[in-house]
């Protein structure tokens, strides 16, 4: 990390002290980095973004590899268990059908990563290519394209969903993140529409242009590298809502069903047992909402580093 | 004037047929890829196929473009906008009830609730959100800040959970123990779900779970509209020539600074429509939330696409209502 910072300043020089491109990275305030580097320097030192990410990663973790954090197996029930208080061998305890209820948390969380990363890489690579073409060409493509944007637009997310996961029956992580990509992707698009429009007539693009480079060129070299950072603090905050939404539409019952494991069924099935026993209820509503928390302070974040104005 | 509303008429008409399309689509395909919905009725018994070719028939999924996958059912999709738009036909449900019926029963629950959600995120957004603007990096800035980012992430599903079980049953249960607080407030107000009883009080609690999601983005809104706005020149100006601070704030700031909330607010009636499903699911409210929840754990698809399709041309007409509005409020916009 440190010596990718120092590459960034090598690369951006330090002209105004008149050194050469070779120098070290010195401790001066008056150092120009490039974008990134100074974002990554400022998002590092801010406790906020640290600890999220931390938690992300902790997260992320649990999803890919669960056998780190548990060696039980959540499938192990027994009835004469059925919501046994936590303690130290078992710090959640048991839920109702007599599952190590921590066993269940660890695995619960990759159904919920899986579809807001699969869902949210899907909306940034789709909508973010239709929005470089609406943006760079405008005229009728990107008319046609607005026009069916704004068409998604007025279907509000969440009916749309219940209506698709309903009808198709099938409700597992891919009818889920297929539901979730194609009604979220017009907002990254038009994001993504409005920096290119902003950054296309810039000077430096000109030039490209008048040197001879090629439309694909001028998009993906010039243009696109710097119109990608709303786009990016978006997505960030965007995972957050697809975790939140995984569990919504589980809740509301047309999501994951059982035997499944996720958040959002941990929730729906301990509802009623929330008087006697709330931990059923509050461990798998605190990681939920640990989750989305996390990646919309980091989104913040991000975009605070991401926009020079607020430096 | 005129000629915006013209034109943003013109405009309403694809939308609205785009959209419809949108929604037809998307049922076709989840059709033609899972096969016919009505067999979900059945569970695992197996159907008498005469009895399953008569529900299907009825419901409409018998057309034969819905066997083939990828089909866009052109032909299907003209005989529904007929249906909805010159018979006021929105289909039935399996017992033969027509959806609009079901709707007219549901309808006033859910209004009363949008009302109570609504006006409740507008009153205490736009004060909290004038409180914090007025007094950048004050007390109240920091409290708004933070409590629109923490009620951002919690889900509506489990800030309606939490509620109901502490407010509606433990809070509850400690006022209806009590002899001197009136009913309306022991067992309707502060009831876990909804009462046929008290049919005003007994919503106001899930009225404003519904409206405290939208209520952080109105008063983050607010703020930042009275932060750019009390710097303006019009601002000094009234406060040069001697008004007093509330004329200042009442009348010449908060004008301005409210017509982009009020859009906000507009155009959240349809994610309030969408968050009805789930509040009115959690507290067990009669309207047309829980009615497309109930049937769609049921898996009877005609009522959840009727009800759906409803719902979507009311939120269309709405954005329709509020960008004429906006239109009203702000000269700028008819004057392009």
């Amino acid at each position: 990390m440190s010596d990718l910072t120092s590459a960034g300043t090598a690369i951006g020089g330090a002209p105004v002290a008149g050194d050469g491109p070779t120098t070290d990275a010195p401790g001066g305030k008056e150092r120009s980095a490039s974008l990134w580097a100074d974002a990554r320097r400022q998002l590092l030192r801010d406790p906020v973004f640290v600890i999220a990410l931390l938690y992300i990663l902790a997260v992320g973790s649990m999803a890919a590899f669960p056998k780190l954090w548990t060696s039980q197996d959540p499938r192990a029930c027994s009835t004469d268990r059925s919501r046994v208080s936590p303690s130290g061998e078992h710090p959640f305890g048991f839920d109702v059908l007599g599952c190590d209820y921590y066993a269940h948390a660890i695995y619960g969380a990759r159904p919920s990563m899986v579809i807001a990363v699969m869902a949210t890489s899907g909306i940034v690579l789709f909508g973010g290519v239709l929005g470089l073409l609406a943006g760079y060409y405008g005229g009728w493509v990107d008319a046609v394209i607005s026009r069916v944007m704004d068409i998604f637009f007025s279907l509000p997310f969440l009916l749309g969903a219940i209506v698709f996961l309903t009808v198709i029956k099938r409700q597992n992580i891919w009818t889920i993140t297929a539901v979730l990509f194609l009604l979220a992707w017009p907002t990254i698009a038009r994001i993504i529409r409005g920096s290119v429009i902003s950054s296309k007539d810039l000077d430096y693009v000109h030039a490209a242009k008048a040197v001879g480079a090629r439309n694909s060129r001028l998009m993906f070299r010039h243009i696109l590298p710097n119109a990608i950072a709303p786009m990016l603090v978006y997505a960030t905050i965007v995972l957050g809502s697809f975790v939140a939404a995984e569990a919504t539409l589980t809740f509301l019952g047309v999501g994951l069903q059982q035997p499944a494991q996720s958040w959002g069924i941990m929730i729906s099935t301990h509802q009623v047992y929330f008087l006697d026993d709330p931990w059923l209820l509050l461990f798998p509503c605190g990681l939920l909402v640990g989750t989305v928390l996390s990646f919309i302070l980091m989104g913040d974040a991000l975009r605070d580093a991401l926009d020079p104005k607020f430096r | 004037m005129g000629r915006y509303v013209i034109r943003r008429l013109l405009q309403f008409i694809p939308t609205v047929l785009g959209t419809m399309f949108l929604l037809h689509y998307m049922t076709s395909l989840a059709i033609q890829f899972s096969g016919n919905p009505v067999r979900a009725l059945f569970g695992d018994r197996t159907p008498d196929p005469a009895l399953l070719q008569a529900i299907t028939e009825r419901l409409g999924y018998a057309d034969p473009c819905l066997d083939q996958r990828g089909n866009p059912c052109f032909g299907l999709f003209l005989d529904r906008l007929q249906n909805i738009f010159f018979h006021f036909d929105f289909g039935i449900n399996l017992r033969q009830r027509e959806v609009t019926e079901l709707v007219a029963d549901a309808i006033p629950f859910t209004l009363k609730l949008l009302v109570i959600a609504i006006v409740f995120e507008a009153v205490v957004g736009i004060a909290a959100g004038v409180l914090a603007g007025l007094r950048g990096g004050s007390f109240t800035d920091y409290l708004v800040k933070i409590s629109t980012v923490f009620v951002i992430s919690v889900p509506i599903f489990v800030l309606g959970l939490v509620v109901r079980e502490f407010v509606g049953v433990k809070f509850g249960n400690v006022l209806r123990g009590q002899d001197w607080i009136p009913d309306v407030i022991a067992s309707g107000m502060f009831s876990p779900g909804f009462k046929p009883d008290y049919p005003f009080a007994s919503l106001i609690i899930p009225g404003m779970v519904l409206g405290a999601v939208s209520l952080a983005t109105t008063a983050r809104l607010t703020r930042t509209s009275i932060m750019e706005n009390i710097r303006a020149d019009y601002v000094r100006t009234a406060k040069a020539k001697g008004l007093t601070n509330k004329r200042v704030i009442g009348v010449h700031t908060l004008r301005n600074s409210l017509i982009p909330v009020i859009t906000f607010l507009g155009v959240d009636i349809g994610a309030a429509m969408a968050g009805a499903v789930v509040t009115e699911t959690i507290f067990n409210v009669p309207g047309i939330g829980r009615l497309v929840t109930l049937s769609a754990r049921t898996g009877e698809s005609s009522v959840v696409v009727g009800v759906v399709t409803m719902l979507v041309l009311v939120v269309l007409v709405a954005n329709l209502l509020v960008d004429l509005l906006y239109a009203v409020l702000d000269p700028r916009i008819r004057y392009e």
